[in-house]
């Protein structure tokens, strides 16, 4: 059973986002971290990109594979976690915490509202 | 643009369709929660625990891989030598009874169908361990190939549906081995081969395997086969065993430089232009399927050759079709890529031009739009020590 914090909004791709005011925080959940598990690398947007709602703006590469993570929002990046470069392994110790992967200033936050809510997100994995 | 799997597929592969072949060892796998995957049609173990604490138990313990899935032949009578020396690449009159080698089949192109090991289990009765992947088109092969030849003194048998099969490998395998046989248990010496009788059931136990590591590879029927795994993984434990996943076989076998078929050999490839020269004798005296190519190749130098290449500092690790550059050009293409566990960088193999294989030789790798550094270094990445 994966840990799913109640006050994120989830994709259904796996990532999740911290609304605060017109900045949001993005990362993925503890359950895709799970299942990509051993987490080797992360390779993050530059700080002024423009993430698009549902487009891939980072990777995340465990031994077996790389995986593409989509913007769950729209909006400018404004920053990225470069802890992550060093130490790709918080993404398996610390998805919603220490594992953050950037922050963006949302330009339609009411894409927020089409997300979903940690109940839908723990029904779409099945637990 | 995507540029690998999206999550969404990651977290899905938990759910494999019922279509897949299971082997004996299905059930066994999901009792110690193994993570099961489609690999080549049949639902696999790719990882219980993680990749990383698997690789690691094989370099410094033992690990024990369920490798039921591959196929076993027998060749057997007076003219099975006649006909497998006329069928692969390696010279099979070289082998004494009980003893082992690897060898390749191959098209008339030159170019592999298969990687496989043959053991002379008897005076004339012949073992072939072949992928799971090729089984089918290795059988047909085979009959077309007994067809052509005419020779009436052998049979053949796949019976690759009634075994099971385990890799016990690291530098605690044989250890665990003994301790699992017991006394009597005749331990078969480097590509050796032998058989023995473990409740009452026989069970070949050859020196081999697919890690870099020491080890063996135990071939047994189905119908003992969880039971078998139980009593192994209990007779290990207090060793370091651990159950290990095709995960873990990757990265271990890429460390070691170990070829994978359908990626590092292909129809298209030659067993000379991968480095396999060793395992091919042209000097014997049957003909075999893609020999004359061979000769041929050989007499006019190779073009292309696998490289294993590093990454020359932390960055993304190389997977497969990834292009190598040389400045604007490319000159080759990745077959296969990893983080290499045991020494912490990015590794991989690639066919390269001839010009550009030399060890130093420095490359670009194209990942998602960006270039890295790599250096073409000397196979392979990892050696155990003696």
């Amino acid at each position: 059973m994966s840990n799913i914090p109640a006050q994120l909004h989830y994709a259904t791709s796996h990532e999740w986002i911290k609304v605060d005011g017109d900045i949001g925080t993005v990362g993925i959940s503890d359950h895709a971290q799970a299942e990509l598990s051993d987490v080797v690398f992360v390779d993050l947007p530059k700080v002024g990109a423009k993430a698009t709602a549902g487009a891939v703006i980072a990777v995340v590469e465990s031994v077996k594979a790389a995986s593409d993570i989509y913007s769950p929002v729209s909006g400018e990046v404004t920053e990225v976690n470069a802890d992550l470069v060093k130490k790709p392994e918080l993404v398996n110790k610390d998805p919603y915490g220490a594992a953050w992967l950037f922050k963006l200033k949302l330009s339609a936050p009411d894409e927020v509202a089409k997300l979903m809510d940690a109940a839908a997100y723990q029904a779409q994995i099945g637990e | 643009m995507a540029f690998a799997a999206s999550l969404r597929e990651t977290c899905s592969r938990m759910t494999t369709p019922d279509s897949l072949q299971k082997t004996a060892l299905f059930a066994a796998h999901q009792k110690l929660g193994a993570r099961l995957v489609d690999f080549g049609g049949w639902n696999m173990p790719v990882q219980y625990g993680g990749i990383l604490e698997e690789h690691k138990a094989v370099r410094e313990a033992a690990g024990v891989f369920d490798i039921s899935h591959m196929g076993e032949f027998f060749v057997r009578g007076p003219d099975a030598l006649t006909f497998l020396n006329g069928l692969l690449t390696n010279d099979v009159a070289k082998l004494a009874v009980g003893q082992g080698q690897y060898t390749l089949m191959l098209n008339e192109e030159g170019g592999v169908i298969d990687d496989l090991i043959i053991y002379r289990l008897k005076e004339d009765d012949y073992f072939l361990v072949v992928n799971a992947a090729k089984i089918d088109e290795d059988w047909t092969w085979i009959e077309d190939r007994d067809a052509a030849s005419q020779l009436p003194n052998f049979s053949r048998e796949n019976k690759s549906k009634f075994f099971s099969a385990v890799a016990l490998q690291g530098p605690k395998a044989l250890e665990i081995a003994r301790k699992f046989f017991g006394e009597g248990w005749p331990e078969p010496k480097r590509n050796e081969i032998t058989s023995y009788s473990w409740n009452c059931q026989p069970v070949l136990a050859a020196r081999t395997g697919y890690t870099g590591e020491d080890g063996v590879e135990l071939f047994f029927a189905n119908e003992i086969a969880e039971n078998f795994l139980a009593a192994l993984l209990t007779a290990g434990e207090p060793l370091g065993l651990k159950a290990c996943g095709l995960g873990a076989r990757d990265t271990l076998r890429l460390e070691a430089c170990l070829p994978l078929n359908g990626n590092d050999l292909s129809a298209k490839r030659t067993p000379l232009e991968a480095g396999l020269g060793v395992f091919v004798s042209l000097t014997k005296a049957a003909d075999f399927p893609g020999k004359a190519a061979l000769l041929k190749q050989k007499a006019g130098g190779l073009k292309e050759k696998l490289v294993a290449f590093r990454l020359k500092e932390k960055g993304p690790p190389p997977r497969p079709h990834y292009r190598l550059f040389l400045g604007e050009k490319p000159v080759g293409e990745v077959t296969s890529g990893a983080p290499s566990p045991t020494l912490g960088y990015g590794m991989g193999l690639a066919y390269v031009g001839i010009e550009h294989s030399e060890p130093g030789t420095a490359l670009e790798l194209e990942v998602r739009g960006a270039r890295v550094p790599v250096e073409v270094v000397k196979k392979p990445f990892y050696k155990r020590a003696a």
